[in-house]
């Protein structure tokens, strides 16, 4: 496959797509871990829902 | 209809007073134009093919600059609770203010552009076109500009927001006040075609404005 | 509002649509369909490039034509997820639900990036068509001030504490921006025609070939399905983060009782 005089163009697009979109994935996964420490840390620390259930419970 | 007219003329009578500000527009705008030529030179013929827009963007900026007292002084001196409380709806009384904002502010720079259209070079006809359309078009950047206004006082933040929000939606205003000023000047279009949309643009604005800020303010200050 | 999220945990009903919009039965169902969505996404996405790579060259743009590929279903995300943003808008106003403005907020950044990725490659596919890497081209300008309307969103969001509150300001934001899209999109292309250079070359101009039209259709499929598992995802974060701003809430006036 030979992309003509203007393969830096086409990769350097692809490539940037790629990193923005593993980005935006690395950014939401890192943010759910954290949101999952949080409830633990706050599940052992003895605080509970209303619902009576434990805080690190998402289901 | 006379609690509407009673608001305008007490907010007319706020502006105007000392310590109001509705003057600090004009100031504003003679100092952008004035800092234009400092910018891109003395060249007088520079100036004049570039005229219009300055004048445009000066207007737009201190339009911009003022609308921070929209509602701010209102909020915080408790008034603002009461006009939402108040038995007129409160889209007209957001218009209200919009209109009463747009005559303190608005129209002193309509009145100041023949002198400082002498600044930079343009004759009578450039002149009194950009003021056309400066007549035509500050009031739909007063009244878009009212939403970013009630937005930014509900979340008691001012100032870069209020810019940061208000100034994309002002970007067809520009596109036709500048065009309609120029196409009177030079051509090779017709003078009223984009006139007549910067008209529609406002038209559109007095519906869209009132409404939305009016939402807003309800939305926020419960 | 954030004690609302807790309250609604209490009910314990029939799996029904109204139950979609209880925040713990939503993080139940995303919990399933997450894992096949980024599946599905995945292979879709192998798919598309695959045919991408496999497509020919235009006769007029030569290889170039590929960067269309990841172009076109960014910049029709951009406006997508916009449009998402606007119906999440009614949701909040109409019906003051709390995953209405959970959706908004989660939409808001990823809207974002696909908008910034839809100017990065129109110019990058700019340079070699125009030989300039930005013309000030009408579709280009309008999706810049787009990009713009997605900052002032985002900027106004994290202007404010009060997640409830400022769910309410984003969305009238939201809904005057649909209005005012169409407007800025029409005023920039007339702006555009009136200005136009002598040189330029429109883009995307000749009716697409099948061959350049199947890839897109698949690259433009894949990369709706990469939103809305991005989405769900980014909701459920968001979810999570409320309930922890409520627990912590309820500690402190624990402890200060």
């Amino acid at each position: 496959m030979s992309l003509g005089p203007y393969t830096s163009f086409i990769v350097t697009s692809y490539l940037l797509a790629a990193i923005v979109v593993l980005m935006l994935i690395a950014w939401i996964a890192v943010d759910y871990r954290r949101q999952k420490q949080r409830l633990r840390e706050l599940d052992a620390s003895g605080m509970t829902r209303r619902s009576g259930r434990s805080a690190a419970d998402i289901r | 209809m006379t609690a509407l007219a009673a608001l305008i003329t007490r907010d007319l009578k706020i502006a105007l007073r000392v310590g109001g500000g509705a003057l600090i527009g004009v100031l504003f705008f003679l100092t952008v134009v004035v800092l234009m030529p400092f910018a891109v030179g003395p060249d007088l013929a520079l100036l004049t093919r570039l005229g219009p827009a300055i004048l445009w963007l000066g207007a737009l900026l201190a339009s911009l600059l003022t609308l921070d007292r929209l509602f701010m002084a209102d909020h915080e001196d408790g008034s603002l609770d009461l006009i939402v409380m108040g038995r007129a709806p409160l889209e007209l009384a957001c218009a209200a203010k919009a209109l009463a904002h747009w005559l303190a502010a608005g129209l002193p720079l309509i009145v100041a552009t023949p002198v400082l259209g002498l600044l930079l070079n343009l004759d009578a006809t450039a002149t009194s076109a950009v003021a056309l359309t400066l007549l035509a078009g500050t009031p739909a950047l007063t009244f878009t500009g009212m939403i970013g206004a009630a937005l930014a006082v509900t979340l008691h933040r001012g100032g870069l927001l209020l810019a940061v929000l208000v100034l994309p939606l002002s970007i067809p205003v520009l596109i036709f006040g500048v065009a309609a000023s120029q196409a009177a000047i030079a051509g090779p279009l017709s003078f009223g075609t984009p006139f007549s949309i910067l008209c529609a643009l406002s038209l559109v604005s007095f519906v869209i404005g009132p409404f939305a800020a009016a939402a807003s303010l309800r939305q926020g200050l419960d | 509002m954030q004690i609302a999220c807790n309250v609604y945990d209490d009910y314990q009903d029939a799996m029904t649509l109204i139950d979609l919009a209880n925040p713990t039965r939503f993080l139940t169902l995303t919990a399933r369909l997450l894992p096949w969505l980024a599946a599905l996404t995945a292979i879709l996405l192998l798919v598309g490039l695959y045919q991408s790579a496999m497509a020919p060259d235009d006769y007029q743009q030569g290889a170039t034509v590929k960067i269309m590929f990841i172009h076109v279903p960014n910049a029709w995300l951009s406006m997508f997820v916009w449009g998402v943003m606007s119906l999440a808008a009614l949701g909040t106003l109409v019906w003051r639900h709390p995953l209405a403005d959970v959706a908004a907020k989660a939409a808001a950044p990823i809207g974002a990036a696909f908008t910034f990725l839809a100017l990065l490659t129109g110019s990058l596919w700019g340079r070699p068509m125009w030989g300039t890497y930005w013309e000030w081209d009408a579709r280009l300008t309008s999706v810049l001030i787009l990009f713009l309307m997605y900052l002032g969103l985002i900027a106004l969001w994290r202007a404010v504490e009060d997640p409830s509150r400022a769910a309410r300001a984003a969305a009238i934001l939201t809904l005057v921006g649909a209005i005012n899209l169409p407007i800025i999109k029409f005023s920039v292309d007339w702006w555009n025609t009136l200005h136009q250079p002598a040189s330029v070359m429109r883009m995307g101009g000749p009716s697409l070939d099948q061959a350049f039209l199947i890839p897109l259709l698949v690259m433009a499929v894949a990369f709706s399905l990469l939103f809305v598992t991005l989405h769900l995802a980014a909701m459920r974060n968001e979810i999570l983060r409320r309930r922890v701003r409520a627990l912590q809430m309820m500690q402190v006036s624990r402890r200060s009782a």
